[in-house]
């Protein structure tokens, strides 16, 4: 059995809110068991519904928020053992996120190729110039770009597909093990959605780097992922291979989740609505 | 035959912005026509910056400078009277808004005030257009509500007390309370998820047919116009490239943009991958000459480059603006 990259072990977090005696507590996830090996690259899919508990799990992993009980580990470490400038930039450089909406992650009024040269002087640990923008380059022709097309350009040059594009390719400067993609694709274009969704299926395979793929879109974790978690309401309520789960659903929000999925096809006996 | 509800014709409306001596123009909407029948539910789909937005707002004459119609006109042919919307006078138009044209909004929470309980945008929205004693007008929306399977009680709660979904309905309970001859949406399930969304086009589809009004939907999802849309329109860099009844357009686009959206589809079982469109969508302040879908469609040609294609009839009903229809493969 091979070393384990990521060790999500009965991680719990509650969130509590209001004074001492109108104390509200949130259960956000709960008790949730998940493990990627070293040298096996895959994707694995996040899914459920809004307030399901995918982001805080994502927020975990990310060493964002710390659970408030159990543990996760990455290549063995303890993430609550992370602590101090240079082992959080250690564990950065390994892990790195990508957000929902890249409209919102890039400053507007800061040129973006800058965020991909801090991320190479910082988390890269390079610094002469020549080898910031040939790390910068590498990353963006890996997602189909190049510096020449970025360079000097501000978020409102590109469209968002573009941009989202640049944010995957800052995440990979740094030659990370795991991606952590938070909806990725839900701010953009269906037209533009199987790109992206494809890009981040070609990176696992070429480059190695495995992904936690977080969406409520069952359609596009069909076709990306290898294996799939479906959470509700904090809790993982089935989880397994892609295929075998989605093809028959065991649990009945699995079911519910499947069966609300609309087919881009026009019924045959009229609008699905229209029955 | 009767007259359309909806008639659009030969409509332009541009962004007009003139600052430090440099004039920029920004056409997002460049001739469209477009008729929408009396009780049917016509798809309005289409990428961001497309036009989708513009196109709404000139014809509920939302507008607002730097936005200006520069040519064509939009008319309404409701049961009483018929209104060109940019010749009407101020009274005229207040109205007929949300007595005859409502608007179901794609954000909930930010239509709903967040410090005042749901009632009070009932009473806000629809309270004058009903003219009813304010108890007579609460019962009213109470009945509204419990036809549409909400419980009267969210009337008394606060916004974020209500889920997503739940706002949603309620905004669509709000747009639908006066019973409007016609409804505007725009993008009202882009923001839920896969199981409210559901839920949430049953209740419009159940809504619409028991007012009988008519329904222009916005929305880039392409299922969701397969599954709730009579008649679909694709727009592309501010044009209507392609119109026709939503299983017709399904079955053989006659445009290359509308065949790549509808291949472009993910779908469940189906794990073969599926191709982005390359290149950028064009820049309507400089829009590409002839075909605006040229620079990235795969069946260009020189007249593409050339010269606009017109909108033709291909078959009943089904109209497209390419010159290379008859090569366009169905998926």
């Amino acid at each position: 059995m091979s070393a384990p990259l990521l060790e999500v072990d009965g991680v719990t977090r509650v969130y509590s809110s209001g004074g001492l005696l109108t104390r509200r507590r949130v259960v956000a996830v709960e008790g949730v068991d998940l493990r990627l090996d070293e040298g096996k690259p895959e994707i694995v899919t996040v899914i459920g519904e809004s307030g399901s508990g995918k982001t805080t799990l994502a927020r975990m992993i990310l060493n964002m928020v710390s659970p408030s009980a159990g543990a996760i580990r990455f290549r063995g470490t303890d993430l609550s053992a992370v602590r101090g400038t240079a082992a959080r930039l250690a564990f950065m450089r390994q892990v790195q996120p990508i957000f929902q909406n890249p409209f919102e992650a890039f400053n507007p009024m800061k040129r973006v190729d800058r965020y991909l040269f801090a991320t190479a002087r910082h988390m890269a640990g390079l610094a002469a110039p020549a080898d910031i923008e040939a790390a910068a380059d590498r990353a963006l022709r890996d997602v189909g770009l190049s510096l020449t097309e970025v360079r000097r350009r501000y978020p409102h040059e590109l469209s968002g597909g573009q941009l989202q594009r640049v944010a995957i390719a800052r995440a990979l400067v740094s030659r990370p093990a795991l991606l952590v993609a938070d909806e990725p694709v839900s701010m953009i274009d269906a037209s533009l959605r199987a790109s992206i969704v494809n890009l981040l299926r070609g990176l696992c395979v070429r480059t190695g780097v495995s992904i936690i793929y977080i969406t409520h879109d069952l359609a596009t974790a069909y076709s990306v992922s290898d294996r799939i978690m479906i959470m509700r309401l904090g809790k993982v309520v089935e989880s397994g291979p892609v295929r075998t789960v989605l093809d028959d659903p065991q649990h009945e929000y699995s079911r519910l989740l499947k069966s609300s999925v609309l087919s881009p096809e026009v019924p045959s006996n009229g609008a699905f609505f229209h029955a | 035959m009767n007259a359309p509800v909806l008639e659009v014709s030969g409509l332009r409306a541009y962004y007009r912005t003139s600052a430090f001596g440099i004039r920029r123009e920004v056409r997002a909407v460049d001739d469209v026509d477009l008729r929408i029948e009396a009780g049917e539910i016509y798809g309005l789909a289409g990428e961001s910056s497309c036009g989708k937005t513009t196109l709404i707002k000139t014809i509920a004459n939302a507008i607002q400078p730097p936005l200006e119609v520069l040519a064509g006109s939009v008319v309404f042919n409701f049961r009483d009277r018929r209104i060109d919307m940019h010749g009407a006078s101020r009274e005229e138009l207040r109205d007929i808004r949300w007595k005859r044209l409502s608007y179901i909004m794609q954000g909930s929470m930010n239509v709903l005030n967040p410090v005042r309980r749901v009632r009070h945008a009932f009473v806000d929205f629809a309270f004058r257009h009903i003219g009813r004693s304010k108890a007579e007008f609460l019962d009213l929306v109470r009945a509204h509500l419990r036809r549409l399977h909400l419980e009267p009680d969210v009337l008394d709660a606060y916004p974020h007390q209500l889920s997503g979904g739940m706002r949603q309905r309620v905004t669509i309970a709000l747009a639908t309370v006066c019973r409007p001859e016609f409804i505007i949406a725009d993008e009202p399930t882009t923001a839920l998820d896969v199981v409210v969304q559901k839920g949430v086009l049953a209740m419009i589809h159940a809504v619409q047919r028991e007012l009988g009004s008519s329904v222009i939907f916005v929305t880039h999802d392409m299922a969701v116009h397969a599954n709730l849309t009579d008649r679909l329109g694709i727009m592309y860099g501010g044009r209507l490239v392609e119109e026709g009844r939503t299983a017709d357009v399904f079955r053989r686009p006659r445009h290359p943009y509308t065949a790549h959206l509808i291949a472009s589809l993910p779908r469940l079982g189906d794990a073969a991958p599926k191709e982005g469109l390359t290149g950028a969508p064009p820049n309507l302040a400089d829009p590409p000459a002839g075909c605006r879908f040229h620079p990235r469609c795969p069946l260009a040609s020189d007249i593409c480059r050339r010269e606009a294609p017109p909108m033709t009839e291909l078959a009943a009903g089904h109209r497209a603006a390419c010159f290379h229809s008859d090569r366009v493969s169905p998926p």
